[in-house]
């Protein structure tokens, strides 16, 4: 199944000084649904334009189905992409807009009709053939963009933020439809997006950028999970971050460590002494009882309850001022605003990941912490 | 309610505020036209007055071989200037669009340059330029590519290089409006399905600008039916225009009531084309004129 359809290697891309992809190494598999996640300005697209010809790399190489290409044109490259503002072409009927890319590779007309049926349905647009993307909601338009791109029989669909610019309701709808499709096509998606939940939802891996660097890539559970910088646990979900130096190795083999809001208690004690590292714990690990357990010492004040749904969120706050959330099943017992409480977990469920400060330690442990994470599992 | 409502709230007002103008319209141009209409009926004395009695034969010499053929000569003019107005402006106005603010304007100042003296000042510049005596005559005697001067002045050739000279901004400005307003997106989405530039071009960029090559076009056909002093100035006496006719008629024939019928004429035309515009989806606001 692994096996890569594109790769993307130590590619670097600047616009004059401004560096926006920071040697980037990808590999996107034959497929599979890929998401490219990270904030606003992080190089999303650009790295979508690069894999599309829309934009040249500074340097490095790209391949597409074992081809460089670099030297290709975009009307070149057996790539497809749905642009996050559609550009539909208005002055065409939805069926000329489908059809444009079949005309362009001179596919008889009997065919291209018939092929331009298969590809509206697909989409749930059977009967719109004639009407001028004027005439289209939004999430038709939409449609119109996704048939007008798999109709070539791409390898590689390329997706901008497709659902971008769709409400909320329409949006949830249209991910499945769009999942379904990858799945009924086969094909291998590269979904760009900035919305965490539509990429934890939709796809088989999630690429994390930040600032023109990829973080990490690693299935949606492995990126909750396991994530290996603080940007990413900092970026997907909620968690409760300390910046900690290590105090010791317990016998049990858990690792005692010193934050500025106390002690507190790891399992993973590959790091070097002394190293400052970053422990993650989500909320719904996170513990909070009336008397303090032993490797902990994190007192705190509880503010607020809050009720959503099935889990309540409690906020408690640390003597040091720094805020941890909680949350628990609605049901079990919570404890009451303004009462004390000492905060732990089980070590086995806090994440350590190492700063980036020491990046070729860095490199080494998140290595080791890959065949660790594989033998666990 | 609601019909009574959008009277105040919009009709009154646009009542008032256009009353001035109204009054300026009718004053300097629908008088003067329905007194163009009235004597174009009308018959001339001995001593070249309007006498006013009611005869079509004004609009019967409209048919006359000879001013047949200075219609057709003027149509021919119109389209060729127009067509070369086309060809030239299009890049202009592609490259103006797509090049960094700073140039643009330059370009613009360039273009819009020429407006600040009088065209008829700038066409005697040319004059001096192509006459027999003229510098591109000297240039060219001088390197040896001709032995005797070329006839370039006083041709047909020149008066459509007048009327394109004189006419090219009009095509220029509706060409920019439309390619500005382009979508580069849209290229990028024809070059993923897979088209070269060229079918890009004919498929995506020439249809969507279309609505621009056509305000360009009656802008610059229609003046130069009547851009007599182009066809003095540059064709001599060689190239006759509608316009060279009507201003013939009024200035040195006196017979204005027969200008009046070929002026009247040449606004039907016009109208003709503007509807032939407006018809095919042209908006008259394109046209950058009203
Ligand atoms: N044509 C360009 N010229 C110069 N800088 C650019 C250009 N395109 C993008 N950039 C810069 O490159 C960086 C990355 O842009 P990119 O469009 O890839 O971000 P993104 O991750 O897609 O963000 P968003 O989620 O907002 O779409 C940004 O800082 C942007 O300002
Ligand atoms: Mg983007």
């Amino acid at each position: 199944m692994a096996k890569a359809i594109v790769e993307i290697k130590n590619v670097n891309k600047f616009y004059g000084d401004n560096h926006v992809v920071k040697d980037l190494d990808m590999e996107i598999y034959e497929g599979e649904f890929l998401s490219i996640l990270g904030p606003s300005g992080c190089g999303k697209t650009t790295t979508l334009r690069m894999i599309a010809g829309f934009e040249q790399q500074t340097d490095g190489v790209i391949t597409v189905e074992g081809e460089r290409v670099e030297n290709k044109e975009p009307f070149e490259r057996n790539v497809n992409t749905v642009f996050q503002s559609y550009a539909l072409f208005p002055h065409m009927t939805v069926h000329d807009n489908v059809a444009y890319g079949l005309k362009m590779k001179k596919v008889k007309k009997a065919e291209i009709a018939g092929r331009v049926e298969d590809a509206l349905s697909m989409v749930r647009l059977e009967g719109f053939g004639k009407r001028y993307p004027a005439q289209l909601s939004g999430g038709q338009r939409q449609r119109v963009a996704i048939a007008r791109a798999i109709i070539n029989n791409p390898r590689v669909l390329l997706l901008d933020e497709p659902l971008g610019a769709l409400d909320m309701k329409l949006r949830k709808q249209m991910q499945i439809e769009l999942k379904n499709l990858q799945k009924q096509l086969g094909i291998t998606f590269v979904y760009v997006t900035h919305d965490q939940e539509e990429a934890l939802t939709m796809s088989d891996r999630i690429a994390v950028m930040s600032g023109g660097v990829l973080e990490q890539i690693g299935t949606p559970a492995e990126i909750y999970e396991k994530p290996t910088t603080k940007f990413v646990a900092d970026f997907i979900g909620e968690t409760n971050l300390f910046e900690a130096v290590e105090a010791h190795v317990r016998d049990d083999g858990t690792v005692c460590l010193n934050a500025e809001a106390g002690e507190l208690t790891g399992a993973d004690p590959r790091f070097s002494a002394a190293e400052l590292v970053y422990l993650s714990v989500r909320p719904e690990k996170t513990l909070a009882s009336e008397s303090p357990v032993t490797g902990f010492s994190l007192r705190g004040t509880v503010r607020e309850n809050i009720y959503i749904g099935t889990v309540v969120k409690s906020t408690v706050v640390l003597q040091n001022g720094q805020e941890i959330r909680v949350s628990s099943i609605a049901g079990a017992p919570v404890p009451a605003a303004g009462s004390a409480r000492y905060i732990h977990w089980n070590p086995g469920d806090a994440v350590i990941i190492h700063s980036k400060s020491n990046t070729i330690l860095d490199l080494m442990d998140s290595l080791d912490l890959g065949a660790y994470v594989a033998g666990g599992a | 309610m609601q019909d009574r409502h959008t009277f105040r709230k919009k009709t009154v007002p646009l009542i008032t505020m256009i009353s001035p103008v109204t009054a300026w319209l009718i004053l300097l141009i629908a008088l003067p036209l329905l007194y163009i209409l009235v004597i174009s009926f009308c018959g001339t004395d001995d001593a070249h007055n309007i006498v006013f009695h009611f005869t079509l034969k004004n609009y019967a010499k409209l048919f006359d071989p000879t001013i047949l053929s200075i219609y057709s000569n003027s149509l021919v003019i119109a389209l060729l200037t127009t067509v070369i107005c086309i060809l030239v402006a299009y890049p202009f106005a592609y490259i103006m669009a797509s090049t960094t603010p700073f140039r643009k304007t330059l370009m613009m100042i360039f273009l819009m340059l020429p407006f600040w003296t009088n065209s008829i000042i700038r066409l005697y510049s040319w004059r001096t330029l192509l006459g027999t005596n003229g510098y591109v005559n000297l240039l060219l005697l001088k390197i040896g590519l001709i032995q005797q001067p070329i006839e370039m002045l006083f041709t047909r050739g020149a008066v459509v290089l007048g009327m394109v000279y004189t006419l090219l901004p009009f095509m220029v400005l509706p060409l920019h409006t439309v390619i500005d307003k382009l979508d580069g997106g849209l290229h990028e989405a024809s070059s993923d399905l897979g088209a070269k530039p060229v079918k890009t071009f004919l498929h995506i960029t020439l249809p969507l600008t279309a609505p621009g090559i056509f305000a360009g076009s009656i802008m610059v056909f229609i003046p130069c039916l009547g851009y007599f002093f182009v066809s003095n100035l540059m064709g001599g006496g060689t190239s006759q225009l509608i316009g060279n006719v009507i201003s013939r008629q009024f200035k040195e024939a006196f017979n204005w009531p027969y200008g009046a019928a070929l002026a009247i004429m040449l606004i039907l035309i016009t109208l003709l084309l503007v509807r032939i515009y407006t018809k095919t989806g042209g908006k008259i606001d394109d046209l950058g004129v009203m």
